[in-house]
């Protein structure tokens, strides 16, 4: 009975298919989480800045993109855009467009948070030993800064990559879809294909999240010295 | 769970918000020519109608026009974009202009018309519930007071809801995720369009349809662009043509037939040149 539930996965192209949709979804996902860490950190930085007018613009972008929902998002460039403006994007270009703009949000809020976090006294510190204030930008306050960063900015990437799964909502095929796909066409005479795919697409999200999760350990434990 | 719920509260708040909709230019039919390719709505996870097979191609009795229609339209019944719709989005993909032309098993209902504009249809449906053969619900009144296991947004789902409400419905999503509830005794019975619950008892033994043809008649139909006249007039015209050659009775015997079997007749399905009897 095993075997014959476990089939599911040796029909035609099934094994490859899903392949095909893990990497929708790591396309998707690597490219937003890579602008979003660009992007975050300019915005980021800005929230820091003493000129109020960039730090509202920072604050009310960071406010109204984190606190709508990404469904909200992703109806809103990939429908509403194109119904009523005529703005017709393609369904990816509106994946990485709405996971860029949370992304940033959010990043951009852990950046402030790193850069404000450090005590006054580092940076009295360096002017005391005659630093200039880019040198204790480069050799203070950043390294310590990307160290408070880095468990944030991993627990980030991997809740962007677990999100993925919402740009069914704009007919994108990526790894969970392909994976209904399967088993909506092998669960009509296969009881068991739902629990196996689903526990395979269990495994693969696991497989990938986890060795970042590992690396942002073996980071941590290198620097605490 | 989630998607069917913010669906059907966001989408009608967010259509009001922009009601507001650019005119529709003449000419669809060159565009699409020009194009070289026509984008078609299909779903890709609904056997037999819209489904992806396990080589990844597109199947079903809806796929099976839409191939039809590229090759009497474009000359190739390869020149189509699939595009991949949910049940809850198929008026959004039109009115958002992403697709041409919905072949997804689109039930008619006056609601529906207000925003699309249906073809002549090319499948007539009712629904079926069906229950398990050692305790068979042969008459709606034996669920009174009993859970009956729907898919969200159907016409079953819809249909309970208004017509009897002393029978308590139990939600799904998935296609698959009901039928896995009826398997596992989380209902009486379940209630689905009787064309799914045919081919569904095909594959199940010891499950029976009890009710065959509850509701209305309903049809289905292609669905365009509210206003996009000129497409609708040439699918008009098509499915005319295609019912002379009994176009649909072929699409029955290649795309239906090898999974309902020979217990449903043909006729209770199929409508050809789409004249509904």
């Amino acid at each position: 009975m095993l075997d014959s539930a476990l089939n599911v996965f040796r029909q035609g192209r099934n094994l490859a298919r899903l392949m095909e949709g893990l990497w929708v979804t790591l396309e998707i996902s690597a490219v937003s989480v890579l602008l979003s860490m660009l992007l975050g950190i300019v915005v980021g930085l800005l929230m820091t800045t003493r000129k109020p007018l960039w730090r509202a613009a920072a604050r009310l972008y960071l406010e109204l993109v984190r606190f709508v929902p990404i469904l909200v998002l992703l109806y809103i460039f990939y429908y509403t855009l194109s119904r009523n403006w005529g703005i017709n994007l393609e369904a990816k270009i509106v994946a990485v467009l709405v996971f860029t703009l949370w992304g940033t949000a959010e990043m951009a809020d852990l950046v402030r948070g790193a850069a404000t976090s450090l005590p006054a006294h580092q940076r009295e510190s360096g002017r005391a030993i005659g630093l200039t204030e880019s040198q204790i930008n480069r050799y203070v306050i950043i390294p310590q800064a990307v160290r408070r960063l880095i468990p944030g900015v991993i627990n980030l990437t991997t809740r962007m990559i677990k999100t993925t799964p919402f740009v069914f909502f704009i007919n994108v095929p990526e790894l969970t879809k392909v994976g209904q796909q399967i088993v909506e066409v092998a669960g009509m005479k296969n009881y068991m294909a739902s629990f196996w795919v689903y526990a395979f697409i269990f495994f693969i999200y696991f497989a990938v999240c986890y060795p970042i999760s590992r690396f942002s350990g073996f980071l941590e434990k290198k620097w605490e010295n | 769970m989630l998607k069917a719920k913010i669906f059907r509260v966001l989408v009608p708040a967010l259509a009001l918000m922009f009601l507001a909709a650019p005119a529709l230019a003449a000419g669809e039919l060159a565009k699409i020519k020009e194009a070289g390719k026509i984008r078609i709505g299909v779903f890709s996870d609904k056997p037999p109608f819209g489904y992806v097979d396990e080589n990844g191609d597109h199947r079903g009795y809806d796929v099976y026009l839409a191939r039809r229609l590229a090759q009497d339209l474009l000359g190739d019944e390869n020149k189509i974009e699939f595009v991949l719709v949910e049940a809850a989005s198929r008026m959004e993909v039109l009115e958002s202009n992403k697709v041409d032309l919905i072949l997804a098993n689109f039930t008619v209902t006056p609601e529906r018309a207000q925003r699309v504009d249906f073809a002549k249809p090319y499948m007539k449906v009712a629904l079926g519930v069906v229950s398990p053969a050692n305790a068979p619900v042969t008459d709606v009144a034996q669920l009174r007071g009993q859970k009956l296991i729907v898919n969200k947004g159907t016409t079953a789902d819809i249909y309970f809801a208004e017509k009897h409400p002393e029978v308590n419905l139990l939600k799904y999503d998935q296609n698959t995720e009901a039928f896995n509830a009826l398997r596992d005794g989380r209902g009486a019975a379940l209630a689905h369009d009787n064309t799914l619950i045919f081919a569904w008892i095909n594959e199940n033994p010891g499950f029976v349809s009890g009710i065959s043809f509850l509701g209305n008649l309903d049809s289905i139909a292609p669905a365009v662009k509210k206003g996009n006249t000129e497409l609708l007039d040439w699918l008009n015209e098509e499915i005319v043509r295609l019912g002379q050659e009994n176009f649909f009775h072929k699409n029955y015997d290649a795309t239906l037939k090898p999974i309902y079997g020979d217990t449903v007749d043909p006729e209770t399905v199929v409508v050809e040149g789409g004249v509904l009897e």
